[in-house]
């Protein structure tokens, strides 16, 4: 129907006409359009963005009210605390660590489910498969293998007669611990993506290297990454925005222990607000939170402007 | 008979095959430090407790664990709970955030520019830092423990407007005039021909909304506190911290169960999500 409508054009009405007609009606649709959206992000977004601002530069009480203005003293008194530093070196390490072995065990993922093989579409399936997985199904699987009685990393070490590490009560390799269990959880999501780029790099490209006679390892670092590394670099971004946010892993496996070597960022803020009960602090750690995910967001816009029409 | 056509297919010399020997063999170490974490979990979840906590990775497999988790924890009522939500906010999402992605693609109208930027900026901003404000508004609205706590806050999503005006743009222009002469209204052309158009770019988003609905941790654990009401991710918290801690048969019984479903919706959806993801604002 809508197909033999292009050869009325010349004999309908003018289209001035129609577009004035239609420029007064968009208004009205707009508000019934985006109205419910907007009114959803008012209320859970950009409010809770001003009011959390507002907070850290006050003192509240049990009940989260305001009692007096402070300016920037909680800002003051949170930066020169040596155990929020030590919360955010922590932070930055695990989130270096989770974004660069992501990045690195999904290349290796892709690459090799890159392949023509038979029964290589069952390997692609399983290499998704923690993108199925979620936060509390990973903690129960992973407290598991760490488990110092039962666990397999214990029941290896037993086996091999080294010394039985505690991995959740010793602070270097609860690290180690949550590091490595939030790393498995990226990998599907990570592995489909770089997946997908692989595919796209032009075919040609290997044959023209395997004429020269250039080995595969070479090919690898030559071709491949250099093709995908605008891919290598989101994820990296949207890996380490993630990793920025991590909580249920270490509610679950640590509690933030031993002795705060998992106190994270996002984990510190629910015990000062939602434990502790100083409301002030959550908030002001809280602006520290989103001005760092802003900059790395800010980061991963400027990289999509460069592929994503607008 | 049958050797003969296979070796007609791959007439290997023995370098060749030894080549694919190493590349399987990769593949099956790969494939192995990704499964091995299910695999143990699955494995123990037929074992009896009283094995497992000997050490023991073998023992006499049976569903006991799996009884065990049906009848004596609220396992099943979590798993309810967290498919009202989840379906729920998908719901919600697909519609909202469709419509307003619309308005940002056919609808001509003052400050469009500007909301549209506003809309971007929200991206930047991590639900988690904003979880306190949000606690006291939904406290305020009475909607502490019950549905609409997980429901209502996640109804639109800046990234999902965003990720469906990319494929909205896609449609063609003169799609767009035709329904104009025709006389299609803006719900008309929204309804017939923009979301049927856009259909993968739907499926994708409601798949992506179901999943991080279902995945959510930190909000119902400050939100929610009764079996009733509590998801999946909260409800397994509260059986591994409760007493049944030491019952490692039927934690890892519970988990495999609520892993199950969303193995199932990735493995059938997988199709529809590598389409999505690469058509999408990823590429």
């Amino acid at each position: 129907m809508l197909q033999r409508l292009p050869k009325q054009v010349d004999n309908s009405l003018p289209s001035l006409n129609l577009a004035a007609k239609y420029k007064l009606t968009d208004s009205g649709y707009a508000i019934v359009f985006l109205g419910p959206t907007l009114m959803l992000l008012v209320a859970f977004v950009f409010y809770p963005m001003l009011k959390t601002l507002y907070m850290s530069f006050f003192l509240t009480n049990d009940f989260g009210k305001t009692t007096a203005f402070v300016g920037l003293s909680n800002y003051v008194s949170l930066i020169t605390s040596s155990s929020y530093l030590s919360s955010l070196g922590a932070t930055l390490v695990f989130v270096l660590a989770v974004s660069i072995l992501t990045v690195v065990l999904g290349v290796a993922l892709a690459v090799t489910a890159n392949q023509e093989l038979k029964g290589i579409r069952l390997f692609r399936t399983l290499f998704s498969a923690t993108m199925g997985v979620s936060v509390s199904v990973a903690a129960i699987f992973w407290l598991f293998a760490f488990n110092p009685s039962v666990g397999v990393f214990a029941q290896l070490s037993q086996a091999l007669h080294l010394p039985v590490v505690n991995w959740l009560t010793d602070p270097k390799s609860a690290m180690v611990a949550i590091i490595i269990s939030t790393v498995w959880m990226n990998l599907g999501f990570t592995f489909l993506i770089i997946f997908g780029a692989l595919q796209s790099v032009p075919k040609s490209l290997y044959e023209a290297a395997d004429i020269v006679g250039i080995s595969k390892l070479t090919q690898l670092f030559k071709v491949t990454i250099p093709m995908i590394s605008g891919t290598l670099f989101f994820v990296m971004i949207v890996t380490l925005i993630e990793a920025f946010k991590s909580f249920g892993l270490i509610d679950m496996m640590t509690e933030g222990g031993p002795d705060n070597a998992t106190n994270l960022l996002v984990y510190r803020i629910y015990q000062d607000a939602f434990i502790n009960g100083n409301f002030a602090q959550g908030s002001t750690e809280s602006i520290l939170l989103t001005i760092i995910i802003a900059i790395f967001t800010l980061i991963q816009f400027k990289f999509l402007g460069k592929r994503v029409h607008y | 008979m049958q050797l003969v056509t296979n070796d007609h297919v791959s007439k290997p010399s023995s370098a060749r095959r030894l080549k694919k020997i190493g590349q399987y063999a990769f593949l099956i170490v790969l494939m192995l430090i990704v499964v091995s974490p299910f695999l143990l979990g699955f494995w123990t979840s037929f074992l009896p407790t009283s094995q497992i906590s000997k050490g023991a990775l073998w023992g006499k497999l049976s569903l006991a664990n799996y009884w065990a988790a049906f009848t004596t924890t609220p396992i099943l009522r979590y798993l309810f709970n967290s498919i009202v939500i989840a379906s729920l906010t998908t719901v919600a999402q697909v519609v909202f955030c469709s419509m307003s992605a619309y308005a940002f693609v056919f609808l001509k109208f003052k400050g469009r520019k500007f909301l549209f930027y506003a809309f971007l900026a929200t991206m930047m901003l991590p639900f988690e830092a904003e979880v306190i404000p949000n606690f006291m508004t939904v406290k305020s609205m009475g909607l502490l423990n019950h549905f609409a706590v997980m429901v209502v806050p996640f109804m639109a999503t800046a990234f999902g407007t965003f990720m469906l005006r990319q494929s909205f743009l896609q449609i063609p222009k003169e799609l767009k005039e035709a329904a104009d002469i025709e006389g299609l209204n803006h719900w008309q052309f929204y309804y017939r021909i923009t979301l049927p158009y856009s259909r993968i770019s739907i499926v994708t988003l409601a798949a992506y909304s179901f999943l991080t609905s279902w995945n959510q941790y930190l909000w119902p654990m400050l939100t929610t506190f009764s079996d009733n009401f509590r998801p999946v991710q909260d409800g397994l918290r509260q059986l591994q911290s409760s007493e049944t801690f030491n019952n490692w048969g039927m934690i890892q019984a519970s988990a495999c169960i609520v892993v199950i479903p969303t193995l199932i919706v990735l493995f059938i959806g997988q199709h529809y999500f590598k389409a999505g993801l690469n058509e999408g604002s990823v590429k």
